[in-house]
């Protein structure tokens, strides 16, 4: 018998097929027929938006992040993430700008992929919004001819921005400074003004559906922000028929694609399964609180990133408990 | 049917397929025997022969060296042709006696060494299986019969007999099922004899139907044997998730599981104890599972105690070009072996060879929290947490977050996506622990 060439390596030296970069690219490519239907509403305006926001976050990683770890993935999901949660008209540089911002200041000076508190993606939608606030609430009415440009997206940096594209106030924007509803089926659907993913509700439950189906998305945080945010508008709208329903609430704005996208990026919720549960119900509290009787129409990105500030601590109350420590202190 | 397992745990590929079907076959001598004197926890054998002294099959080359320890016997006749220091499996060097066999020696089991089982005293056969060299087969080759004389201030109403074999590719201990379950049965009633139990469970995984088949029809009438199918899946044979699994209790952490009335027993040491009494020879060979993707010809085998690797591969037609990792047991908790001179032990319950393919990649991700982890830790630990704790080495703030009761099953290292050493870390986290105590109390 020859004598093989081996290896030694601690046990155990079997291992799962799944690994990070596989679960990164699943999500991504899982994020495609968000994508699709966002194209089919917004036409070429979305598919530009993403791009934008993907290079700006993709170039950012490759530039100031260790080598090798564009090929995770996690730097594209922030970038698509990122795209999906602006407006259509934006310009492209912003676009651009909020993906440098989101992998520089949310993800690299963190120390990289698993250090970070704060959802990137987030991070660099919350940076636009306070740096142009206009340009970030422009919102273009979907439908029309899909290379119809949705606003000024080549304009350049400090350029006024001419507009002269249709806009209409997002669902959440008509009732909050209109009083006035708009149909859930609209909203499912997606027929409604608002950022780039945030428009058909029903293709990102289906996408989210199949990531849990397949285990790589915990269900628990977004069951518990959709349900938490029914039934708490819910017992407002009950309470006072001036407050929105339960269902206008989960299927508008940006609750979908945050609840099913947003709070379940692994690295900045909590570990524990219980702790997602805690995450999840806080999260679709404060979306309720800033919604109703908050200044702004929208509270979906504040929410999660006020949580995933709080992510440490619930972790560390929702410990699981240890096999036998039970019975040690019964035994005492 | 009723559940019987425990919550998390993981699914590893079980590939028994390649042994589960092929019977016990009992493997050549080959020219050299190599004995080392350290194969059971506790303390080493001590020497008590010379080189150039022949020795017949079942005479002692080492004797215990107090209550935990037992003799060590030849495998085979010969010749003691060197003592030194030799490789052991698991990648130390040490005491070792050589034997060299005699050629066209008969190998016949001679007058009895260890006394017939009837009309001893419990404190005879517990000497009886000491001088015989048992200790637990299950891997870990704790001496048996300090399993069989439990503290006095607890009483003991159960014994458990582990037929789990959760390991993959492992099947020494089901075809011991298939083939000898008179002997399993047999190893019992000395057992629950021994340790005054009238009632025995042997949990087996549903995935062995024939086994559990075999134990049924030859559960002796007069014994309250019961044969549980347990859960597949990994690690149900470890102690405490069995024990959980047939009595519904959770042994206290830290706590033996004598604190909580039973005695756990590997099914392949009770088929020992009853060869060891049926046959009058000591512990001296061995049911082991030779096998893997890598290996030309995958066997269950009877193998002398002492028969180096490289022998029994050889004896298996080697292995093939795309073999990597030589594995000394279950590929989730067994060592890989660096030195194929290293001989088979009391506790080599299998050789696993696996190839490059099976092997673990190398490339590791930073940590991404996922929490797989702690869906998969078998003891609700949070590996996760312990392995951000162990690469900045705070291992005093891994004791209070309970990194003794990790048994280094591996399930957090083996769905880990981000392939983090865990289990590894906190094998070197423990020992540092370890020092750390021993520094402090010195």
């Amino acid at each position: 018998m020859t004598a093989p060439n081996l290896i030694v390596t601690a046990s155990p030296h079997l291992k799962d097929r799944d690994t990070t970069p596989r679960i990164m690219w699943t999500v991504a490519a899982s994020l495609v027929p968000v994508v699709l239907s966002s194209a089919f509403f917004f036409g070429i305006s979305a598919i530009l938006v993403i791009l934008a926001a993907m290079l700006g976050a993709l170039l950012t990683e490759r530039a100031l992040a260790k080598p090798g770890t564009l090929q995770d993935g996690s730097a594209m999901i922030t970038g698509l993430l990122l795209g999906l949660s602006l407006p259509p008209g934006i310009p492209l540089w912003m676009a651009a700008l909020g993906g440098v911002f989101g992998i520089g200041f949310g993800k690299v000076i963190w120390g990289g992929l698993g250090q970070n508190a704060f959802n990137p993606a987030l991070i660099g939608r919350a940076f636009l919004q306070t740096a142009f606030p206009v340009a970030i609430t422009t919102w273009p009415t979907p439908g029309g001819d899909f290379f119809a440009l949705k606003g000024d997206l080549f304009a350049f940096p400090f350029m006024h921005p001419v507009s002269d594209v249709v806009t209409s106030a997002t669902p959440l924007g008509l009732f909050k400074f209109e009083q006035k509803l708009t149909s859930v089926v609209d909203l499912v659907l997606g027929t409604t003004g608002g950022s780039v993913g945030e428009t058909s509700a029903l293709v990102i439950l289906i996408c989210g559906a199949y990531l849990a189906w397949k285990g790589y998305l915990n269900w628990r945080s977004p069951v518990s922000i959709l349900l938490t945010v029914f039934v708490a508008s819910q017992l407002l709208h009950w309470f006072n028929g001036k407050y929105p329903d339960g269902l206008f609430m989960v299927f508008s704005g940006g609750l979908m694609l945050g609840a099913v996208y947003m709070a379940t990026d692994m690295v900045t919720v909590p570990t524990t399964n219980k702790g997602r549960w805690v995450f999840g119900v806080c999260t679709g509290l404060i979306v309720v609180i800033i919604r109703v009787f908050g200044g702004l129409p929208e509270g979906v990105m504040y929410a999660i990133l006020i949580m995933n500030a709080f992510t440490p601590f619930i972790n560390r109350a929702t410990q699981p408990v240890v096999f036998g420590t039970r019975t040690l202190k019964e035994a005492k | 049917m009723a559940f019987f397992g425990f919550a998390h745990g993981v699914h590893p590929p079980e590939e028994k397929g390649l042994t589960s079907g092929l019977p016990i076959r009992r493997m050549p001598y080959p020219e050299e025997i190599v004995l080392p004197l350290r194969q059971h926890a506790g303390k080493p054998a001590k020497l008590c022969v010379r080189v150039g002294d022949h020795v017949e099959r079942g005479d002692p080359v080492g004797l215990a060296d107090g209550y935990m320890s037992v003799p060590i016997h030849a495998s085979a006749a010969g010749t003691i042709s060197a003592i030194d220091l030799w490789p052991h499996p698991d990648g130390s060097y040490a005491q070792t006696v050589h034997i060299k066999v005699d050629k066209y020696a008969v190998q016949l089991p001679r007058p009895r060494l260890v006394p017939r089982w009837e009309g001893l005293t419990v404190d005879q056969v517990v000497k009886a299986v000491q001088d015989a060299g048992v200790v637990g087969l299950g891997g870990a080759a704790f001496p048996t019969h300090v399993k069989l004389a439990p503290p006095k201030d607890y009483k003991v109403h159960t014994l458990i007999i582990n037929g789990a074999e959760c390991e993959p590719y492992l099947t020494s201990d089901h075809r011991t099922m298939v083939e000898y379950p008179e002997r399993v049965h047999f190893g019992c009633r000395v057992m629950m004899h021994t340790l005054g139990v009238s009632k025995a469970v042997i949990g087996v995984e549903k995935n062995k139907p024939d086994a559990i088949a075999a134990l049924e029809r030859t559960r002796p009438k007069d014994l309250d044997i019961t044969i549980l199918p347990l859960t597949v899946k990994y690690p149900q044979g470890a102690e405490k998730m069995l024990i959980h699994a047939v009595t519904g209790v959770e042994v206290p952490s830290g706590k033996l599981p004598v604190t909580v009335g039973v005695v756990v027993q590997n099914v392949g040491s009770l088929a020992a104890i009853a060869e060891v009494f049926d046959t009058g020879l000591p512990l001296i060979e061995r049911i082991v599972t030779v096998t893997g993707h890598g290996l030309t010809r995958p066997a269950n085998l009877i193998v002398p105690v002492g028969t180096k690797l490289k022998d029994l591969l050889a004896y298996c037609d080697g292995v093939t070009p795309d073999a990597r990792e030589v594995i000394n047991g279950g590929p989730m908790m067994g060592m890989a072996v660096s030195n194929l001179d290293a001989p088979v032990l009391k506790g080599t319950t299998g050789i696993v060879v696996l190839t490059s393919d099976e092997v673990r990649a190398e490339k590791i991700y930073p940590c991404i929290h996922c929490g797989r982890c702690l869906d998969a830790c078998p003891v609700f630990l949070n590996p996760s947490w312990l392995g951000d704790l162990a690469r900045v080495k705070r291992y005093q703030e891994m004791a209070d977050h309970h990194l003794a009761d990790c048994m280094l099953c591996g399930s957090c290292s083996y769905v880990c996506p981000s392939n983090i050493p865990l289990s590894q870390l906190f094998q070197a986290s423990k020992a540092a622990l370890r020092r750390v105590q021993t520094a402090g109390a010195a």
